[in-house]
């Protein structure tokens, strides 16, 4: 539909340092974050970033189907990444293509590190992420959103993950790049993290970069991430507060100081980590950063989006 | 398959038998509808339904194409859905099941036979070009009756649909521009569908009204008050006087629910 002529000799940085949206090099797009955006799932999330628009829905831990299988030790992860046919410019055939059966096996990869798996014996959990827009970066969204739902069916997780490319345009570094940048520009690097551990869960890279530059790409995109994650907590957070509201008058318990010491002793026993604790720990961090000025103007642009609704 | 429990099955056919329905509604009331147009800016046109608290997004791609050998001077309209598991647990991933044929079979056959799309306006040159309005639905949450749901967020994205010019060179593939005019549409045809439940008929079934049914009677009524296409599902019959009756009922409701249409 567009001209790839006239599109292939469009400067991706003007005069002024600006890219073809406005941002500056380490500005993400504005992104706005739902948490139980499906009435039917028993975790679903919704991203907007940028024009990427992306559900996310999961189920389980829940039996598997066909039984053969199923994993006598750990549950199966299964994740789904699927665009709707209208997403993208010319349509996209309905039937899976090889890059998304690609990208599922990606995000399932960069999920599983944060489950507990061997909770849940011979069951499965599926995740299907269903983007209905796609603008450059939707597999790092698929997995910022994909954390998201799977931490709103309250499937204990030993972190969140989030997602946030940068690449390489009119040789220059740039962070979360847009759909424009991503097709003509000379590199692109998805990245996927759970920061608060400091562990990089999906990585993939294209493009032509000297080491320096790619050092300087991923300390960018890890930027993004905090960025990123800070949002999740975020919307997360709200979602309980507002569940606390509505059950008004009733005993609170607050989770910081209840729910959490109750659990542990249900862990089963060969459970290398401590999957309770770790949660309260991110729950107080996420209390304490909160207030944290962030360098852009990202996050406040969805909390106003957010106060609006 | 949902499950239904005994205690909600005897509970709905107990409230049918008063003239009353679990959820409150009268025989012919229809769940309220929300729609919002145009959210995806990717696609020509757009729509996100929700019928009560099923909800569908519905998005249009225009590409040219060749027409049909048998009708060279119209355009083509393809309406297909897919039930992706993001709607409902018992959803399942693979190649499409009964349920999610006949839920795009009917809906397209409800647009199909409509005169709200005039396709001879839908081409371009005979025999070589024509517009191609391909309607794709997306179920993203199944509380119940998905044909009528569809059916409005259907002809909602179609409303929505801006048709792109053409440039077509002497050499070359047929290019859509950026300038778009609206895609010409009369008052849209809308499917509506009765369950029979015991010797009850009710419109618009909920999810556990629809769980308990043993027939099934979608009628797609067009723009002129016309019927433009039927289906019959389960295995209880239906009487001559009840489908007459049906298409009577139709006929009236489907006057409510165009007032609410964009």
């Amino acid at each position: 539909m567009s001209d790839k002529k006239a599109e292939a000799e469009q400067p991706l940085i003007d005069a002024k340092g600006l890219r073809t949206d406005g941002r500056k090099l380490d500005e993400l797009r504005p992104i706005h974050l739902e948490v139980g955006y499906l009435s039917r799932a028993d975790g679903s999330a919704y991203i907007e970033h940028g024009k990427n628009k992306i559900v996310a829905a999961v189920y389980g831990p829940r039996e598997l189907h066909p039984r053969h299988l199923a994993q006598s030790d750990r549950a199966l992860l299964r994740v789904t990444y699927r665009m709707a046919t209208f997403s993208v410019s010319d349509r996209k055939r309905p039937a899976p293509s090889r890059r998304e059966h690609e990208i599922s096996m990606v995000l399932r990869q960069a999920l599983e590190p944060l489950l507990f798996l061997k909770m849940y014996p011979r069951a499965a959990i599926d995740v299907f992420i269903m983007v209905l827009e796609a603008d450059g970066g939707s597999r790092c969204a698929s997995a910022t959103v994909a954390s998201l739902a799977l931490a709103d069916a309250g499937i204990p997780m030993r972190g969140l993950v989030a997602g946030c490319a940068a690449g390489k345009i009119d040789g220059k570094i740039a962070v979360d790049l847009n759909d424009i940048e991503d097709k003509i520009g000379e590199a692109d690097i998805p990245l996927a993290m759970s920061p608060d551990r400091g562990e990089i869960t999906l990585l993939q890279m294209d493009g032509k970069l000297t080491a320096a530059e790619f050092a300087q790409a991923l300390s960018m995109a890890e930027n993004g991430i905090h960025r990123i994650q800070e949002m999740q907590k975020t919307v997360l957070l709200e979602k309980y507060a507002q569940i606390r509201e509505t059950i008004g008058d009733e005993p609170d318990v607050s989770p910081e100081d209840e729910v959490f010491e109750e659990e542990p002793a249900k862990e089963p026993a060969e459970e290398p980590e401590k999957p309770k604790k770790r949660a309260k720990r991110i729950k107080t961090e996420a209390k304490e950063t909160k207030p944290k000025p962030t360098k852009k103007s990202t996050r406040s642009k969805t909390m106003e989006a957010q106060a609006k609704k | 398959m949902d499950i239904v429990t005994e205690i909600e099955r005897e509970q709905i056919l107990a409230l049918l038998r008063e003239g009353k329905r679990i959820d409150g509604r009268g025989f012919d009331d229809v769940r309220p509808i929300k729609i919002k147009l145009g959210h995806i800016t990717k696609a020509e046109g757009s729509a996100e339904v929700w019928l009560g608290k099923s909800r569908v997004l519905a998005g249009v791609k225009i590409q040219v194409g060749k027409p049909f050998p048998d009708t060279p001077n119209e355009g083509v309209v393809i309406t297909s859905s897919e039930l992706f598991p993001i709607a409902s647990p018992t959803f399942e991933l693979g190649p499409p099941d009964e349920q999610s044929i006949e839920l795009s079979r009917v809906v397209d056959r409800g647009i199909r036979h409509s005169s709200a799309i005039n396709r001879t306006e839908l081409c371009i040159k005979e025999g070589e070009h024509v517009y191609m309005v391909l309607l794709d639905l997306y179920i993203l949450a199944d509380h119940g009756n998905l044909i009528d749901a569809a059916s409005i967020a259907g002809v909602c994205a179609l409303k929505d649909t801006k048709l792109p010019k053409i440039n077509i060179p002497e050499s070359g593939e047929a290019e859509l521009l950026e300038d778009t005019t609206p895609l010409k549409m009369g008052p849209p045809p809308l499917t509506l569908t009765f369950a029979k439940i015991g010797s009850s008929i009710i419109i618009d079934p909920n999810l556990a009204e629809e769980k308990v049914m043993d027939a099934r009677l979608s009628i797609a009524i067009d723009g002129d008050d016309s019927i433009a296409s039927m289906q019959k599902w389960g295995t209880s019959p239906f009487t001559r006087q009840e489908v007459i009756d049906c298409v009577e009922r139709a006929n009236k409701i489907v006057k409510k629910i165009r007032t609410q249409l964009p």
